[in-house]
């Protein structure tokens, strides 16, 4: 028994590390400027948590094969110096080396969200229902006219409720369902809920933040490939839950403009 | 003298007569021990029937299940699940296995049965309040299981109950009626359980110990659930307090957790005010505490049962119980690694972070006493034994993969993935169930007074031991490729090329699963034709493996043991077996 | 202890309900940590849960009030605050007569303590009364849970949930006060049930001395 556990707990970290290792499912690529320094975060950590891992379970696989009872005479053994060593190292080795990993991988989130967008960053709203995301514009005016709750009429596409007619603001505001955006410019998306909780995450741009009824919660990030990629929601948010997913558009300059003018007249 | 005094004078209560007060309605802290096994056996059961309807509906969403329809016309009608059903069997699933499974078995389970004996006491503190708080969780249990009949649907939210879809009612949609309601009103019934019973458990601690038994001579088992006992007492509180308020978002039209401007259907609510993230920050000041209330128990178990399958006494008692004090406090400080994408401020996430990976140190030192435990032992590889090896491997798998969910800018990325589901069923679906069953294996002696059978129970681990693995470990890896949670059907074009490590694990759960009833056919056959079980069929030191098996109404025939030694004290020189038992005056030397 | 026969000790058999650890040490059990009674140490935990509780709901309205924009401040001096302070002044009065209940009982008077205990009764009634009376005229001014015609709707939901929960903690303390009394008069509750008792009314007293500052007098209109 003592081998067939031990080789099953030595079997499985193998495998898993290999797995791991090979990158046979990983993350997919990553297409923002953040990016790099996020999957750097995660390599290292890996590699740290990874010796750890190895080193306790293969330890555990040696000691369950060595120090089994063969029925012999053998008298078990503290370790020497007791449990000093123990609390010796895990404070050194995996204290220290889990606060540095800590400390150096607050450096992506400061970036993140310690730091505001940069100034003539492409502003957008996104919002988040039951179970669809829209996008809004601000048009030529760069202002996003006011939200008016009571406004909104699904069946007419007012989903944000505005007051086009009442609101110069609003007049050329653009309200689209997919969201479209120029590659290598400062993005900052203002993510708003108009029911309950929702999420905005695309796996390719390493960028997650909850819709907060309430609240309105700025990120920003700048793409760095163009592409199609799929933004999902994960908020749990009721029955369409896993239906609402909406598509980001990485596109040249030039052809973001195109798109957004023809969205403007198609309001 | 207390020997000579007639059983009555000296217990609290008289022996009890009649099926009633024996079986049903007892004071006698073994009794209700049972009682709650039966508890946490009844919502093991059901928890783990959602989880492969639930493993079923995403490998085969369309299918039709036969017989569904019968228990849920509404949610699966022609057997076929909606999609708010998918989310309603995960709801209970959640709910069932924390609530009702993991602070249920590991503390009024384990720790009513053997905290008074372990201790050298006849009972628990407060016999009669033992009887409500199992009672009270039991009420508990059957309100939520109401939720799952009631005409709305269950409720759909998941056990972490955000609101404002947990709060504004049946306008959110299905499963947000009566069955969110009755969840709500189950979790404050639980709340009041819980509580009873951590009252108890300190008070006993405190004041109920035998003579000799000193604070450091108690086993580590004990610690832990006294220190599962005051994390449960100081978390469950708030619990409460949340509880009612979204009770009264929900029945009385207040607005604590409901902003304004919300619009469903066209039409705008009436509420105002209230904050979404209130709710996220009092919740899991109560559930972050409430993990380490799930997974403490089972430290305790697997420290002790180590020690005595080792010969060894556990390496570093002094440094096991102050880490145990240690995580319990920390344990307060971190809730909000649960929010860092939850629209909360930024710079919190930098003190939320620091603690929860300051929080790695004292469960480091755990694991390498363990580690340091087998090291240079005589290894007795009983079915106990595996499945206590089988919690340090497993602690050490869920335990890492926290490193990458503490640090925010990972979060970032790997929140709401299977990544966090394969962490935390890691840790709590799988570590602490196996020092349950550590702890059934080891102590099944003494309540039942037969032995399991041991090759069943081999068959058992190591069935459970891979297949656990196979179940978990690859929910780590599709969530790296960011697969959300609490879908329902993978629609999106990225999660296609996953579906074949979903089908793995929904096969490897049906196994496992199957696998448990090897446990169940062992556990019950046993209990009736089990060969008799001696006092201490392990050699074991602590007070338990002093009296009969199954002990006696009053646990020590009347007679107050008294301590001379440690919990520990395997592997001694010139002791005559290889141990000394805590109550055993040989070779007393001044300690 | 001649006032523990005097009131008659409590429960036959308990040998862990013995209020002095020193009547334990050298005998069967170890020294409890804490040098009072188990039930005693029951009521402070059941007491610092419900500290907590009652936290938990003030850091939810806190959190909400410095959240909130409209907050309204509908309490004048008078005749808000004066009752306010009235009730106030009720509660630990009553608070006192609970100390002189357990000397009382501690000194082996049945009487007195029983009297004592019903003059503490009294004065939770009295609070109770003028507080359900101040109820009534909030809500006859239209304020609601869910409502209230100055502010955010968020008021009448903080107030009538904090002093909901406390008025009820109150109402059920006068029970048990009575229950109490009872037994102590006959003889049949010892010093020991009477003051953990009292450990419960002051912690309720205790409990309204945050209520009254944090509600009352932060929702005062002055001038």
């Amino acid at each position: 028994m003592a081998r067939g556990l031990a080789l099953a707990v030595a079997l499985i970290t193998l495998v898993t590390v290999g797995i791991f290792a090979t990158h046979v499912w990983w993350f997919p690529e990553d297409i923002s400027a953040h990016g790099p320094a996020l999957d750097r975060q995660f390599t290292e950590t890996f590699i740290g948590t990874g010796i750890l891992f190895v080193l306790a379970q293969l330890g555990l696989a040696f000691f369950v094969w060595k120090y089994r009872d063969r029925g012999d005479a053998r008298k078990a053994r503290v370790l020497p110096g007791g449990a000093k060593w123990t609390v010796v190292t895990a404070f050194l080795f995996v204290g220290i080396e889990v606060m540095v990993l800590g400390m150096v991988g607050q450096r992506v989130w400061a970036s993140l969200y310690l730091a505001g967008a940069e100034p003539g960053a492409l502003q957008i709203q996104v919002q988040g229902e039951q179970f669809a995301f829209y996008f809004r514009y601000p048009g030529p005016d760069g202002k996003f006219g006011p939200v008016h709750p009571e406004k909104v009429d699904e069946a007419n596409e007012n989903y944000y409720g505005l007051d086009r007619e009442g609101d110069a603001d609003s007049k050329d505001d653009i309200v689209t369902a997919r969201l479209a955006i120029p590659v290598h410019r400062p993005i900052e998306l203002i993510l708003r809920a108009k029911d309950v909780g929702h999420s905005f995450y695309v796996p390719e741009l390493r960028v997650q933040q909850d819709l907060v009824p309430g609240m309105e919660i700025p990120i920003h990030f700048t793409a760095t490939k163009t592409g199609r990629y799929e933004i999902v929601c994960t908020q749990l948010c009721g029955l369409g839950h896993y239906n609402m997913r909406a598509f980001l558009e990485v596109m040249p300059e030039e052809a973001f403009q195109k798109w957004l003018r023809e969205q403007s007249s198609a309001q | 003298m207390a020997a000579e005094m007639p059983v009555e004078a000296v217990h609290g209560h008289k022996a009890p007569e009649g099926f009633i007060s024996k079986y049903i309605f007892s004071y006698d802290h073994k009794v209700i021990g049972k009682q709650y096994f039966l508890l946490a056996l009844f919502s093991v059961f059901v928890g783990m029937v959602l989880s492969w309807l639930i493993r079923f509906h995403l490998v085969w969403p369309a299918a039709h299940i036969p017989g569904l329809e019968k228990i849920s016309p509404t949610g699966a009608a022609g057997g076929v699940m909606t999609p708010e059903y998918y989310l309603s069997l995960l709801t209970l699933h959640g709910t069932l296995m924390i609530f009702f499974v993991l602070t249920t078995a590991p503390q009024g389970g384990f720790g009513n049965y053997f905290l008074p004996i372990q201790i050298g006491a006849e009972d628990m503190a407060f016999p009669l309040l033992n009887m409500l708080s199992f009672w009270t969780a039991f009420l508990a249990l059957a309100v939520l299981m109401a939720s799952f009949f009631v005409t709305d649907g269950p409720p759909t939210s998941g056990w972490t109950a955000y609101p404002p879809l947990s709060a504004v009612g049946p306008v959110a949609g299905p499963g947000q009626g009566m069955g969110q309601t009755l969840w709500v009103i189950s979790i404050a019934i639980f709340c009041v359980s819980s509580l009873l019973g951590a009252l108890n458990f300190i008070v006993t601690m405190l004041d109920l110990r035998t003579r000799g038994m000193s604070l450091m001579r108690l086993p580590l088992t004990c610690w832990a659930w006294f220190v599962t006992a005051v994390l449960s007492l100081l978390s469950f509180s708030v619990l409460f307090a949340a509880g009612a308020l979204l009770l009264l978002d929900r029945v009385a039209g207040t607005s604590f957790f409901i902003p304004a401007g919300l619009v469903f259907n066209d039409r705008v609510l009436p509420h105002s005010g209230g904050s979404p993230l209130l709710w996220q920050h009092l919740f899991w000041f109560f559930g972050h505490p409430e993990v380490y209330i799930a997974i403490v128990p089972g430290m305790g178990i697997i420290s002790h049962v180590l020690s005595c399958f080792c010969r060894k006494p556990i390496l570093g008692y002094r440094a096991m119980t102050y880490c145990l004090i240690a995580i319990a406090i920390l344990s307060f400080t971190v809730w909000g690694h649960h929010m860092f994408v939850s629209g909360m401020s930024p710079y919190s996430a930098f003190l939320f972070s620091t603690a929860t990976l300051a929080i790695t140190v004292p469960a480091a030192i755990k694991t390498l006493n363990w580690l340091g435990t087998l090291w240079g032992g005589k290894l007795r590889l009983t079915t106990a034994m595996l499945f206590a090896i089988g919690f340090v491997s497993l602690f050490v798998t869920g335990g890492l993969s926290g490193v990458f969910l503490a640090q925010p800018s990972l979060d970032v990325y790997l929140h709401a993935t299977y990544f966090v589901v394969g962490h935390f069923h890691m840790v709590m679906g799988v570590a602490a169930i196996f020092a349950i069953f550590a702890g059934a294996y080891f102590w099944f002696p003494k309540m039942f007074g037969r032995m399991m059978n041991e090759s069943l129970g081999k068959t058992h681990f190591l069935l459970t031991f891979l297949g656990v693995n196979c179940v978990f470990m690859p929910m780590h890896f599709i969530g790296l490729a960011g697969n959300p949670r609490r879908y329902s059907t993978f629609v999106a074009n990225f999660l296609q090329p996953l579906l074949s490590v979903h089908k793995f694990m929904t096969i490897a759960a049906f196994v496992t699963g199957a696998a448990q009833l090897i446990f169940l056919y062992n556990f019950f056959r046993s209990m009736r034709k089990g060969p008799k079980a001696p006092m201490n069929p392990w050699e074991a030191t602590s007070l338990e493996w002093s009296i009969p098996s199954p002990p006696p109404f009053d646990n020590f025939g009347g007679r107050h043991p008294v301590v001379y030694r440690g919990p520990y004290e395997y592997g001694v020189p010139g002791a005559e077996k290889d141990f000394l038992m805590q109550d055993s005056p040989e070779g007393v030397t001044a300690r | 202890m001649a006032s523990d026969e005097a009131m008659g000790a409590t429960g036959v058999g308990h040998p862990h309900a013995s209020p002095h650890a020193a009547e334990r040490s050298g005998s069967r059990m170890e020294a409890s940590l804490y040098a009072i009674s188990s039930r005693k140490l029951g009521m402070w935990l059941f007491l610092v849960s419900d500290a907590i509780t009652f936290a938990a709901l003030l850091v939810a309205y806190s959190y909400l009030r410095v959240a909130s924009e409209n907050w309204p401040r509908p309490f004048r001096f008078s005749p808000s605050i004066v009752n306010a302070t009235i009730m106030t002044f009720v509660l630990v009065t009553s608070s006192v007569t609970m100390v002189l209940a357990v000397r009382a009982a501690k000194e082996g008077r049945r009487r007195g303590a029983a009297g004592w205990l019903l003059a503490t009764m009294l004065g939770g009634v009295v609070f109770a009364a003028l507080h359900l009376r101040e109820w009534l005229t909030l809500i006859h001014e239209g304020v609601r849970l869910f409502q209230n015609p100055w502010g955010t709707p968020l008021f009448g939901a903080a107030f009538f949930s904090l002093t909901g929960l406390h008025i009820a903690h109150v109402c059920a303390g006068v029970i048990y006060l009575g229950a109490v009394a009872i037994g102590a008069g006959r003889g049949r509750v010892s010093a020991d049930a009477v003051e953990i008792s009292g450990l419960y009314w002051c912690f309720v007293d205790l409990v309204w001395m945050f209520i009254f500052p944090l509600v009352y007098l932060m929702s005062a209109r002055m001038g």
